[in-house]
């Protein structure tokens, strides 16, 4: 990623990146960018059927919190296209964007990929690498960082490979896992355990959840033998739980504590109890000291 | 209601003026045919014998001569629309014998089917489709070969139609037996385990099944109700998109007619005005439920509102293929999409687990065969104008039914997909050496842990 950078904020990244898709194909004008109805089933479902017909589609679901009528599409038509046709058909040049967070997201979602940035340059190397991918993304994107998190952003064409974790801190003690806005919580838990407890963190950001990288979480645990998970949706059937089993089945002798998982509490939540259902950063340090003092 | 379509038919020809039985010898029609041939214009035949017998008898002479009949349509009622389709087609001896082979075919293919599950070969979901033969052929008779179709699960008639071999239908369809493999001196028993699901040879490798098969521009049975109707919309998207000049037809049944998703779907269509047919095939029956119990307004072609609509007796191949014809040229020409009912029935149950008799009688099922049954119906058809005679129609039949049985012995012997196949396909490049799924494998790391 080097050359020329221009400061953007997230949003402003993604349609940088959806502009060099869309300058990639010069062959047709403004009319392939248009609005749709509100029906999320049906943006889907076009989505799905134009990109199975060979069209490149990015559909947008104006906010993950209303993609839940379009789940039958992801799930049971745009996951499982290319397995049931043998590899015959497929929707792989299918990306559906979502902006997301502090509502729930996270495990239902099956075998299409699913995506998530921690800030504008990852977001729009994560998302022109989803575009491209020849499998179904759903692509979710963190509404806090919307304009929040600015970053010089190379002006130019880049990927950033999917499934592959991103080690932000090396360290030896303790694997924070985390993804999205939620890295930049760890960030800050990262600084509090080092500047407190003399305790030293390895700062994981997970960015791609399905398929994930396995492989670069459980070097981390094996080597640091605790690790704690932290995601803004609930704790049940979270993926931190996914996340925690598959480390318990392959670290399970160099644990020296179980796995915290820090998440949104099992519950709707309301406005005023949102400070509350955060895993915020002093709720990730508790369950730090917890397992530091296992 | 044949009989009478075709007791009314209308002719101009000097053919009908000799008595048919005794003016017309061999060298007379053939003189009479040939000059209506280089003139170009239709043959036309009128039938208005009292017996079926005797059409027969007349007809056999005719055979080899008549090319082409003019036939009276079932009627069309229209909505939002000035005219609708025509009234009036002409069949040829050509379309009408390759008609007649391709029911008969698929109507063969779908008793094998029903045989087979009965006896395990075939386990899982299966829908079949016997009794709604002229909608597929006559819908496909009047569109392109590029044109697209996305259909629901009731799809083994809709993949053979768009050239897929019936043996690799019926392989999709067969489950395997016995799936057994050894790791470490231990034995294991999958067959339990993949019941229900297809062969390797099958048209989707034996991994879609009944309901998942695919062709060229053919989007597939799609098992969710009505998830395929935004599918099609998106296909006849891509089309208008790219200009190329073909549309979706998009299928669906009575009972999806209901879902949400097909209503957003009629939306974002109009307003884009995309290439699309969209076909609801309404066989009476949402699963175990009348038509008449689940819809507030049966009149399914005009639930689109907005768009055009035509109702079709689905029973009919001739005016299947007329009404599509015109709802083809609709969209293709720009006016956006258009909606077609096809008035069918099932003679099967919705699924293999449905007799099919609680919901209605046996008599009604019955009724319908003897009066309605589209196979029924084109066979009259050809015999009385004479475009075919039985010969034709025995030979056909045999050369139908050694198709099939060919297929069945294909299916039940074809090898059974390798364990291996199991974690193939989910993301692009899985067939990479070494590639590994995770949450598929539990029996593996049984076996081998």
């Amino acid at each position: 990623m080097e050359g020329e950078t221009q400061k953007m904020n997230l949003f402003q990244s993604l349609t940088n990146a959806m502009d060099i898709i869309l300058d990639s194909d010069p062959t047709a004008g403004k009319d392939r960018v248009f609005n749709t109805p509100l029906s999320e089933q049906g943006i889907v479902g076009f989505g799905i059927g134009m990109a199975a017909a060979g069209a490149t589609a990015i559909a947008e679901i104006q906010f993950a919190d209303y993609i839940y009528p379009a789940f039958d599409q992801l799930v049971n038509e745009a996951s499982t296209f290319r397995y049931r046709s043998g590899d015959l058909f497929n929707c792989g040049s299918l990306t559906v964007r979502a902006p997301c967070g502090a509502v729930g997201h996270g495990a239902l979602y099956h075998s299409q990929s699913v995506v998530i940035p921690r800030g504008p340059i990852q977001a729009k190397g994560l998302f022109l690498s989803s575009v491209r991918d020849r499998n179904p993304t759903v692509f979710l994107e963190p509404k806090i960082l919307y304009r929040q998190a600015v970053e010089e952003v190379p002006v130019s064409d880049y990927e950033i490979p999917l499934s592959e974790a991103e080690i932000l801190e090396q360290g030896s003690d303790v694997t924070l896992v985390g993804w999205g806005t939620q890295v930049h919580v760890l960030r800050e838990v990262c600084k509090m355990a080092k500047e407190e407890l003399g305790v030293s963190c390895e700062l994981i950001d997970l960015q791609t959840i399905i398929p994930w990288d396995e492989e670069t979480i459980i070097k981390s645990v094996l080597k640091t033998g605790r690790l704690l998970i932290a995601h803004e949706a609930p704790l049940t059937a979270g993926f931190a739980a996914e996340i925690s089993s598959t480390i318990q089945e392959n670290c399970f002798l160099s644990l020296e504590a179980p796995i915290q998982r820090v998440c949104g509490w099992d519950t709707p939540f309301p406005h005023i109890f949102e400070p509350f259902y955060l895993p915020d950063k002093w709720r990730c340090f508790e369950a730090l000291k917890k397992i530091i003092s296992y | 209601m044949l009989r009478a379509g075709l007791r009314s038919l209308t002719s101009t020809s000097p053919l009908n003026k000799p008595d048919l039985n005794t003016a017309r010898t061999y060298e007379q029609l053939k003189a009479g045919v040939s000059i209506k041939m280089r003139m170009g214009c239709i043959l036309k035949i009128i039938v208005a014998s009292p017996s079926k017998k005797g059409l027969l008898v007349r007809a056999r002479g005719l055979a080899s001569e008549v090319n082409e009949a003019e036939f009276e349509l079932s009627d069309c009622p229209i909505h939002k629309l000035d005219s609708g389709p025509a009234k009036k087609a002409v069949l040829t001896r050509d379309d009408g014998l390759h008609f007649y082979r391709q029911m008969q075919v698929i109507r063969r293919m779908e008793n094998a089917a029903s045989t087979m599950y009965k006896s395990k070969v075939i386990r899982g979901f299966c829908h079949l489709y016997s009794g709604q033969e002229a909608c597929a052929i006559g819908m496909q008779a009047a569109i392109h070969k590029d044109d697209s179709i996305i259909t629901a699960y009731r799809c083994h008639a809709w993949t053979y139609i768009r050239g897929i071999p019936v043996a690799d239908i019926l392989s999709e369809l067969a489950a395997p037996c016995m799936l057994m493999y050894e790791v470490n001196d231990v034995k294991y028993d999958l067959s339990e385990k993949l019941k229900g699901e297809g062969r390797k040879n099958g048209c989707s490798k034996g991994k879609g099944g009944s309901m998942h098969m695919y062709g060229h521009e053919y989007y597939g049975g799609n098992g969710i109700v009505g998830a395929q109707v935004p599918l099609g919309g998106g296909i006849a998207l891509a089309h208008k998109y790219r200009d190329n000049g073909q549309i979706c037809v998009t299928l669906y049944g009575d009972g999806a007619a209901n879902q949400g998703q097909v209503f957003e779907t009629y939306n974002m269509a109009k307003l884009w005005d995309l290439p699309v047919i969209f076909v609801c095939e309404n066989n009476g029956y949402g699963m175990g439920t009348s038509v008449e119990r689940a819809a507030a307004t049966t009149e399914y072609h005009t639930r689109g509102d907005y768009i055009p609509g035509i109702k079709v007796d689905g029973m009919d191949i001739l005016t299947v293929r007329e009404a599509t014809r015109f709802a083809a040229d609709f969209t293709r020409s720009g006016k956006g999409p258009i909606l077609m009912e096809l008035t069918t029935y099932r003679y099967y149950g919705h699924s293999m687990s449905d007799p099919g008799t609680s919901y209605r009688s046996r008599d009604e099922v019955q009724s319908i065969r003897k009066t309605r049954d589209p196979i029924m119906s084109l066979r009259e058809k050809l015999l009385d104008s004479g475009l075919a005679d039985t010969d034709d129609i025995k030979r056909i039949e045999k050369e139908a039914k050694e198709e099939v049985d060919a297929a069945v012995k294909v299916a039940q012997a074809g090898p059974e997909p390798a364990l291996d196949d199991l974690f193939l396909d989910v993301y692009a490049d899985d067939n990479m050496e070494g590639h590994k799924i995770r949450g598929c494998d539990n029996w593996i790391r049984q076996a081998t842990n």
